[in-house]
């Protein structure tokens, strides 16, 4: 049973993977990103019990940890390299 | 008789996951898709956790895995907040209806959507 | 919000659930880790201070009252996501993006960060923007966003922050 459950988180990343291959936007791509991490998450916790290694929790509990502060670094430079862009390019380029 | 409930949630959050992936490939644009990643980060999530603690019984690994739900229903509106409204803030129109991503950052206007739908 | 009367109530909640965190996960009760511990506990509430976490008034006073909130917010959850469920699987794929702005009803940052996350959470509807007291939603329909604005989740939210 643990097996299908993985089988549907897997096939679920491998979507995510899909969408941020695909964008178009870099904001897309932070959302399948994002969602991947989650992910992981979920398929650390459900794998400790496929093969009965609780410490595989802890492992999940990092990662759930790491993807979030993660993203949010990502989405700070993000937001940062596109305002020095604007800065640098002021008015030149215009609204997308 | 547990047994078979947690089978129930595992499957249920399972499909649910999935239905968040195919989701997230389906739907047009950047703002929609959003909803479907939120499905599978809550109702996925917490089915599928709920289920495997069903399996632990009392144990710590049932600690654990509260704090790992906790922590992901925390942090998982809090990045999707702060997606949002980076996306907002950069200039992506939320308000395009029906349309794709190729079209729907040229349309400006036209649209008969509720963005002027105030209480 | 009651400001800077309720500072050490919410430092020494801070300090307890790190030190039961330490205690679950090290697993290991010598000394030297607990000397450890107590040392890193010390200073991530330092670091939380120096950060300014102590400065707004504290949600402490929400937690009695989040069960009852949490049992009120599971089934929305759940008829939400079905909801949700059925429109992706929908061939037709009948979805009708909506962007609604309203006024929070909850005052205060605790309250608002409170009615934003059930908000995102519930799948179906997410905060787009929070500022200056007011809420920009998007629903993937038009139901979802009526059902938005007739105001349930927002008196609910308000009333979980009340004095």
């Amino acid at each position: 049973m643990y097996i299908i459950v993985s089988l549907a988180i897997l096939v679920t990343m491998a979507l995510a993977l899909v969408r941020a291959l695909l964008g178009p936007s870099v904001y897309d791509r932070v959302l399948a990103v994002n969602m991947f991490g989650t992910k992981t998450a979920l398929l650390l916790s459900v794998v400790a019990f496929l093969y009965g290694r609780p410490d595989f929790l802890d492992l999940a509990l990092a990662y759930a940890l790491i993807n979030f502060v993660g993203v949010l670094a990502v989405l700070e430079f993000i937001q940062k390299r596109s305002a020095t862009r604007e800065a640098e390019e002021s008015g030149s380029a215009g609204h997308d | 008789m547990i047994d078979i409930l947690s089978w129930i949630l595992l499957v249920l959050g399972g499909g649910f996951v999935f239905v968040g992936g195919v989701g997230a490939l389906r739907l047009p644009n950047f703002y929609t898709r959003m909803h479907a990643a939120s499905l599978t980060d809550t109702m996925g999530t917490i089915l599928i956790l709920a289920g495997i603690m069903l399996q632990a019984g009392w144990s710590l690994a049932t600690i654990k895995l509260i704090a790992i739900l906790v922590f992901l229903l925390l942090t998982g509106p809090t990045a999707t907040y702060a997606l949002a409204n980076a996306a907002l803030l950069s200039g992506l129109k939320p308000d395009a209806g029906r349309t794709g991503d190729s079209r729907d950052r040229n349309e400006e206007d036209g649209r008969d959507n509720g963005q002027g739908d105030k209480p | 919000m009651t400001g800077s009367s309720n500072r050490p109530a919410s430092i020494l909640a801070l300090c307890l659930i790190l030190v039961t965190a330490w205690l679950l996960w090290s697993g290991i009760y010598k000394p030297l880790l607990l000397g450890l511990g107590t040392f890193s506990c010390i200073l991530s509430v330092y670091v939380a201070y120096r950060l300014g976490f102590f400065r707004d008034s504290s949600g402490l006073h929400v937690i009695p009252r989040l069960p009852r909130y949490w049992g009120w917010l599971m089934p929305e959850i759940v008829r939400s996501s079905i909801d949700v469920a059925r429109i992706v699987l929908d061939p037709k794929l009948p979805i009708s993006p909506t962007v609604v702005e309203f006024e929070a009803a909850p005052k205060g940052p605790v309250g608002q960060a409170i009615l934003g996350n059930a908000i995102t959470l519930s799948p179906g509807t997410v905060t787009l923007d929070v500022y200056d007291g007011r809420l920009r939603v998007h629903c993937l329909t038009r139901e979802g966003a009526e059902s938005l604005l007739s105001g349930d989740a927002n008196r609910r939210a308000a009333d979980l922050t009340i004095h």
